[in-house]
C-alpha cells in the first residue's frame, strides 16, 4: 500500500491505496464522486475525464500514485451554488440524451476553454476529439461549448 | 478493468530509478506519463512485478538549445513539446506529428520519451525521430550510451534498450536553411492510430529537391525509412508530378500489417499516395 495525499474538488484527502489502484477507481470508491463515470476502460471514450492540476487527463489512465500531491477536479467540483456555465450551456442547448459522456465532455471542454477562450468550432471539434458521445452527433455539444465561450467561462 | 498486482516505487533520482530497475530485475518496468502502459497494465497484456515512476524526475524534463541539435528530456509532455518555441523554431516536424497524437488528455500526460520506448510501430513519433536522424541517448549502470534512431527500432513494442537501462534524452539535429517538412497521417477516427503515417523533410535547393527523408508509420513491425523514395526524391524537379513519381516507390522494402483498419495492399497504396502529399509539401508546393 501506498499513502498518497491528493486535493479533491477542493477537499484535501489522505489515503492509503494499492499501487494498481487506477485514479477513476479511486475517485469513485475511495472519495465517492461517481460524477466520474468509466466508460470504456480502453482510455478511448473519455467519459472519465478529470482536471489534474488544471489540466485534462484521462482518470482512468492514471494510478492514484501518480495523483499524488495533486489537485483534481471532478464535475462535482464544478457547480458553485448553482450550475457552472458550462453545465447550464450543456443544458440549454440540449448537448445531451443519456448524460454518460457529459461529465467528461465537461471538463475536457473547460481545459480547452482555459486555454482557448474563444475557440473557432473546429477547434471545438478538436479539443473534445479525447471524447467520445454515441447519442447527439456532437452537433448540440460544439454549440453549448460555443455559448459557454460567448458567456465568458473562461472569466 | 483492474491491472495485476506490481509493486512501485518513485525514485528521487535517474540513478536512483536505475538501481531500482537492476534490482527489479527482468519484470521491471519504467513508467512515464503511462497512456501507453497502463491501458496495456488494464488489458492485463503486460504485468510487470515493479513499476519504476520517472514521471516525477526533473532532470529528464524540458527542451535544451544544444548549438546545431536540440536535446529534449525523455519526460518531456506532448502538450510541452506542442508549445515549445525551440521546437517550433528548429524541429517544427516534431511538433506538428506531436499535435495529432492521441487526444489533448493523453498529450499532457504521454511523453516523447515513453512514445519512443514504448516501440509502436503505429505510434506518430518513432517515424519521426527516425525521419529527423534523431539520437536517442539511454542510461544505465555502465554509464550513458547513444543510440541513433536507425537502430533502436528492433521489433513490434521491442527496442534495443537493456532492461535496466532508462532512456533519458532525445538529440534532434536542428533543420538548417531550406528545409520544410509535412506529417501526413491518416486514420479512421479522431483519436485513433494511424493506419499509414509519413513524416517527410525535403531540402529545397533553387528549382529542385536536394535531398529528402521519409519516415513510413505503420508499414511494418518497426518505423522504416522510405529509402528507394528519399533516392528517387534527391536531385527531381520540385513539382508536384516529379514527387509523385518518387513517392510511388514509397512502399518499396515495406512489410505493412494487415488488420481490421486496412489490409496490407491497401497500406501500400495509402502511403504511395501520402508520401506524394507530405513531399509535396515538404518542398512548399
Amino acid at each position: 500500500m501506498a499513502e498518497i495525499t491528493v486535493t479533491v474538488d477542493g477537499v484535501n484527502y489522505e489515503d492509503h491505496v494499492e499501487p494498481r489502484m487506477l485514479l477513476v477507481h479511486y475517485l469513485r470508491e475511495i472519495v465517492g464522486k461517481t460524477g466520474t463515470p468509466i466508460g470504456c476502460d480502453t482510455s478511448n471514450c473519455g467519459a472519465c475525464t478529470v482536471l489534474m492540476d488544471g489540466q485534462s487527463v484521462k482518470s482512468c489512465a492514471v494510478l492514484a500514485v501518480q495523483a499524488d500531491g495533486t489537485q483534481i477536479t471532478t464535475i462535482e467540483g464544478m457547480a458553485n451554488g448553482a450550475l457552472h456555465p458550462l453545465q447550464r450551456a450543456f443544458h440549454e442547448e440540449h448537448a445531451l440524451q443519456c448524460g454518460y459522456c457529459t461529465p467528461g465532455m465537461i471538463m475536457a471542454a473547460s481545459d480547452l476553454l482555459r486555454e482557448n477562450p474563444h475557440p473557432t468550432d473546429t477547434e471545438i471539434r478538436e479539443g473534445l476529439e479525447g471524447n467520445l458521445c454515441r447519442c447527439t452527433g456532437y452537433e448540440n455539444i460544439v454549440r453549448a461549448v460555443r455559448r459557454a465561450a460567448q458567456a465568458g467561462v473562461s472569466e | 478493468m483492474i491491472p495485476a498486482k506490481f509493486e512501485y516505487v518513485r525514485p528521487g533520482s535517474v540513478d536512483e530509478a536505475i538501481r531500482a530497475l537492476a534490482d527489479g530485475g527482468d519484470d521491471a518496468k519504467v513508467i512515464a506519463g503511462g497512456q501507453s502502459l497502463l491501458p496495456l497494465l488494464r488489458l492485463r497484456l503486460a504485468y510487470p512485478e515493479l513499476l519504476v515512476d520517472v514521471g516525477g524526475l526533473d532532470e529528464l524534463r524540458g527542451v535544451t538549445d544544444a548549438g546545431d541539435a536540440l536535446v529534449i528530456g525523455a519526460r518531456t509532455t506532448h502538450y510541452q513539446l506542442v508549445h515549445d518555441p525551440l521546437v517550433a523554431e528548429h524541429c517544427g516536424l516534431l511538433a506538428e506529428a506531436t499535435e495529432t497524437v492521441a487526444d489533448p488528455a493523453v498529450r499532457h500526460r504521454g511523453t516523447l520519451g515513453g512514445a519512443l520506448a514504448h516501440g509502436d510501430p503505429a505510434g506518430d513519433l518513432p517515424a519521426v525521430v527516425l525521419a529527423l536522424d534523431a539520437t536517442l541517448i539511454a542510461r544505465g549502470p555502465g554509464g550513458e550510451r547513444e543510440i541513433p534512431a536507425a537502430d533502436f527500432f528492433v521489433d513490434y513494442l521491442t527496442t534495443s534498450l537493456q532492461p535496466e537501462e532508462i532512456l533519458t534524452a532525445i538529440r534532434i539535429p536542428k533543420l538548417g536553411p531550406g528545409w520544410g517538412y509535412r506529417y501526413e497521417k491518416f486514420h479512421r477516427t479522431a483519436q485513433s492510430w494511424a493506419t499509414v503515417g509519413v513524416a517527410a523533410l525535403t531540402r529545397r535547393d533553387n528549382g529542385s529537391v536536394a535531398e529528402a527523408r521519409i519516415g513510413l508509420t505503420n508499414m511494418g513491425t518497426v518505423p522504416v525509412r522510405a529509402r528507394a523514395a528519399e533516392d528517387a526524391a534527391a536531385g527531381a524537379a520540385a513539382s508536384r508530378e516529379a514527387l509523385r513519381a518518387a513517392a510511388d516507390r514509397a512502399d518499396e522494402g515495406t512489410n505493412p500489417p494487415a488488420d481490421l483498419h486496412g489490409a496490407a495492399d491497401y497500406r501500400r497504396h495509402l502511403a504511395r499516395v501520402l508520401t506524394g502529399r507530405a513531399l509535396a509539401a515538404a518542398a512548399g508546393l
